[in-house]
């Protein structure tokens, strides 16, 4: 086995792991790179068929390109899809200008906690990556929150073996992290090899291209040239620059996303 | 970095202050893996807190951890040399989070041991050292750091080396080799040290690229546990992971503990490109068998020439993490590979002190952060190896409550004691038609207990009756999810055999719980079989509309009033 085989084989055991243990199980789905990854290991895992819905938890700041193709993509692919917003928020005028951290924490942090207590999740899987920041690197592959939707990070109980954490509180629930293990080019390399339908976005147009993506206010895009998968791969090889460089709300303060994943930022 | 490179993950252990995130960082910093900007911002960060800058904070994400200088928890990072890729795992190395140091530890396949040279080998370097072992990472490198505290003194080495070695010679650990640095001034990391020209080996980012890795599981014999059993179509997959072994289609295959012996039929695969017949070790997997007799997570898939051990004692090595003792007579759950069962302490031989070694044979607890030799009792026997020759299916976590609170390490099978059924050669049907149910006034709940340990064979006469149930004279219990079928006829075992041999005898039916089963008909008959095949079997048996179609509660049993609290009773055997 090579090493873009073990890292899906052990995805797999993951996300059957997830379905084999809990009732209500959904799948957070960005459009991006990485929960695209996601959605084809989920297609593998259960051969074809998507046994949980999928979530989008819509900002209504999006790069307008991303919901038309989430759109797209969910018709040609039969995805059973869950679009939520924040409406209150948004009513109230929500918006970046707010602060960055307080507008992320209302539209994603408390617009997903909505979700979660509408359909009772007791699980859900995001396409988070140990190598993409400090407090996502100490996650583990399934992590607690409690009924507040808080992370306890600094209490996190041990993970061995693939003997993951399935006993928990009713009202609490579990993220689940099947490609923690994973990095920025594995991702390309196995969208590469599994030639996995991606969105336009992260491909260079005029000396342009995203490297991550989020919200159209806070997502800023790199300088590059790469127009394909194999240029972006050899782009990233030889990069120094992080991948979250362009997320706006990363840079607000030394440990804000520490600060907005312990109080349920994805 | 590179579809076809191998990875290589390494977990960087001791004890607390001896360095192992200022070498992370080294590490990080010679192979030029750190992103732009993030020694400038460590360097920001440590001027606005007021401290020297440190290669640590590279590490130490979290603001605890700057804030108290110690990692709270794992953290893992990747670096490449020319020849391949390394996943780095910091470990803490405070006490107190041992069990975040285990999580870390028990994924990796070498180590480094950091020591500090000025310190010298300490209480966390000897437990992380016997952890190593238990969890059988056999490739250490012991790495002597702070030489520059001791003006690089070859004679402090030599000394910190004997005394060490000779620890790790109790367990049975030859280390790979001993290297001596300073991870501050960054000698003997990725170049050899000028200021150590005693020292004939290795700098560190040369030593790991001779850790061999760990050889191919696909040599050895097969253990497939079951994860789970899809019907999303007209195919009954049966999905899990490798652990060991070959498969292929047309294989002749054993089910463990069900003793079920089969054929796979197809290699199931979604994607076109990834079609094949042939399966092997590390894969996740999906296969279909030609006799589709019920098989369930837990049971693992071997050939019949080296099945797994099947029993419900062992004998293990634990290490305890968990904030309550580890006690005897209290029911744990244990998840061994997919299996996850109830299980009990049934003795505790040994609590042994990781630092010095010593054994405690009269302890009936385990602490916190000790280790034990402990014999375990299953209430369902289980399909297990000794760890020595398979590790994947030789070892096991112990829930207690909602957490995993230890992990063990199977080093004996101990003969099976198995109790409450009915067994005929190879098929067992764990029955529960003599639990009694109380409803315990002390805690206003329902509790089910049973006294009657006993195994009934073909010929035994059986208690129709007890305090809370009656059955008739003769009556067929059907073991929906094992298979197994108990005929009953005058108050006598008349014979045991398997669901698909059996045919339909118009007497009452009771479930392996002693529920009765609404059946009164051939035609009922079918519907319950077709509809237990067709539940997705997902949860069968804990699906409550199923239930409450099929069974009835009190057809053959009755709730009586209890005032004690009758938990106890269980473990009169």
């Amino acid at each position: 086995m090579n090493h873009l085989d073990e890292l899906e084989a052990e995805s797999i055991y993951i996300l059957r792991e997830a379905y084999k243990k809990f009732g209500k199980l959904g799948m957070l789905w960005s459009i991006g790179k990485d929960s695209t990854v996601l959605m084809w290991l989920a297609k593998k895992a259960f051969y074809g068929y998507c046994p949980f819905p999928f979530i989008h938890v819509d900002t209504t700041y999006k790069i307008p390109q991303m919901i038309e193709y989430r759109d797209k993509i969910a018709k040609e692919l039969h995805i059973d899809l869950i679009v939520h917003t924040n409406e209150e928020a948004i009513n109230t005028g929500m918006g970046p200008e707010h602060g960055r951290l307080v507008c992320c924490k209302a539209l994603k942090t408390d617009g997903l906690q909505q979700v979660v207590e509408k359909y009772e999740f007791e699980g859900l899987i995001l396409g988070v990556r140990r190598d993409e920041e400090g407090s996502r690197s100490k996650e583990r592959v399934f992590s607690e929150r409690n009924k507040d939707y808080e992370w306890d990070y600094t209490n996190q109980p041990p993970e061995l073996w693939n003997q993951f954490k399935t006993d928990f509180p009713k009202g609490n629930h579990i993220r689940v992290h099947p490609i923690l293990h994973w990095n920025e080019i594995d991702i390309w390399e196995y969208i590469l090899r599994e030639n996995i339908p991606l969105i336009d976005l992260y491909f260079a147009r005029d000396g342009r291209r995203y490297r991550s993506l989020g919200c159209a206010p806070c997502t800023g895009t790199i300088e590059s040239n790469a127009t394909t998968i194999e240029e972006i791969i050899e782009e990233l090889k030889h990069t120094k620059t992080s991948e979250r460089a362009g997320r706006a709300q990363d840079q607000e303060d030394a440990y804000a996303m520490q600060k907005l994943r312990k109080d349920g930022y994805m | 970095m590179g579809e076809n490179r191998e990875t290589v993950k390494i977990v960087v252990v001791g004890h607390v202050d001896h360095g192992k995130s200022t070498v992370i960082g080294r590490l990080l910093y010679d192979t030029n893996s750190l992103p732009e900007g993030a020694i400038d911002r460590v360097k920001r960060i440590s001027k606005e807190k007021g401290k020297p800058f440190e290669y640590a904070y590279l590490l130490d994400a979290f603001e605890e951890e700057q804030k108290q200088g110690i990692t709270i928890d794992t953290t893992q990072l990747q670096f490449f040399t020319a020849k391949r890729d390394y996943v780095i795992i910091d470990a803490p190395g405070h006490k107190e989070f041992l069990k975040n140091m285990i999580s870390g530890a028990a994924s990796a396949e070498a180590a480094l041991l950091i020591i500090d040279a000025n310190e010298g080998i300490k209480e966390q370097s000897k437990r992380h050292g016997y952890i190593l072992s238990l969890l059988g990472i056999q490739k250490v490198y012991v790495i002597v750091n702070k030489m520059d505290l001791l003006a690089y003194s070859e004679e402090k080495f030599i000394q910190i080396k004997g005394e060490f070695n000779e620890f790790l010679n109790t367990l049975q650990v030859t280390p790979l080799d001993y290297i001596p640095i300073s991870a501050f001034y960054g000698e003997n990391i990725a170049k050899k040290s000028e200021e150590m020209p005693w020292y004939k080996g290795k700098p560190i980012l040369e030593a790991i690229d001779d850790i061999p890795k760990d050889k191919e599981l696909s040599g050895k014999p097969l253990r497939f546990p079951i994860q789970d059993v899809y019907k999303f179509d007209a195919r009954r997959i049966i999905v899990g992971r490798i652990e060991a072994g070959i498969l292929k289609e047309g294989d002749e295959i054993h089910i463990t503990p069900g003793n079920k012996t089969t054929r796979v039929k197809t290699v199931e695969f979604w994607a076109n490109k990834d079609t094949g017949t042939v399966v092997s070790a590390g894969q996740s997997v999906g296969i279909t068998v030609e006799d589709e007799f019920f098989n369930k997570r837990g049971e693992i898939i071997s050939h019949l020439e080296a099945v797994p051990v099947v029993s419900n004692r062992f004998r293990a090595n634990v290490f305890w993490m968990g904030k309550n003792d580890l006690v005897t007579k209290k029911k744990y759950k244990i998840k061994l590979a997919t299996a996850e069962v109830e299980a009990e302490i049934k003795s505790i031989l040994k609590v042994i002190d990781a630092s010095t070694l010593s054994g405690d044979e009269k302890s009936q607890k385990v602490r916190i952060n000790d280790v034990a030799e402990i014999i375990v009792e299953t209430k369902e026997p289980v399909a297990f190896d000794e760890f020595k020759d398979s590790k994947a299916t030789g070892r096991f976590v112990i829930v207690d409550g909602y957490d995993v609170a230890g992990g063990g390490i199977i080093s004996r099978a101990e003969e099976a004691v198995l109790t409450k059924g009915f067994l005929k050669e190879g098929l067992f049907l764990n029955s529960k038609i003599f639990e009694e149910y109380y409803y315990s006034v002390l805690d206003n709940s329902i509790k089910n207990v049973q006294t009657n340990l006993n195994i009934y064979h073909v010929g035994d006469i059986i208690p129709v009756s007890g305090a809370t149930f009656k059955y008739p004279d003769s009556f067929d219990i059907i073991g929906i999810s094992d298979g197994v079928v108990v005929l009953i006829r005058d108050k006598a075992v008349k014979d045991i055999l398997r669901l698909s041999e059996y045919s339909y005898s118009y007497l009452p039916l009771v479930n392996a719980r002693g529920f009765g089963i609404k059946v009164s008909s051939q035609e009922e008959y079918n519907r319950l079989i077709k509809e237990r095949g067709g539940t997705d079997e997902k949860e069968l048996g804990k699906d409550v509309s199923f239930s409450n179609h099929w069974f009835s509660l009190n057809q053959y049993k009755v709730i009586q009033f209890n005032e004690d609290s009758v938990y106890e009773i269980e473990y009169n055997i």
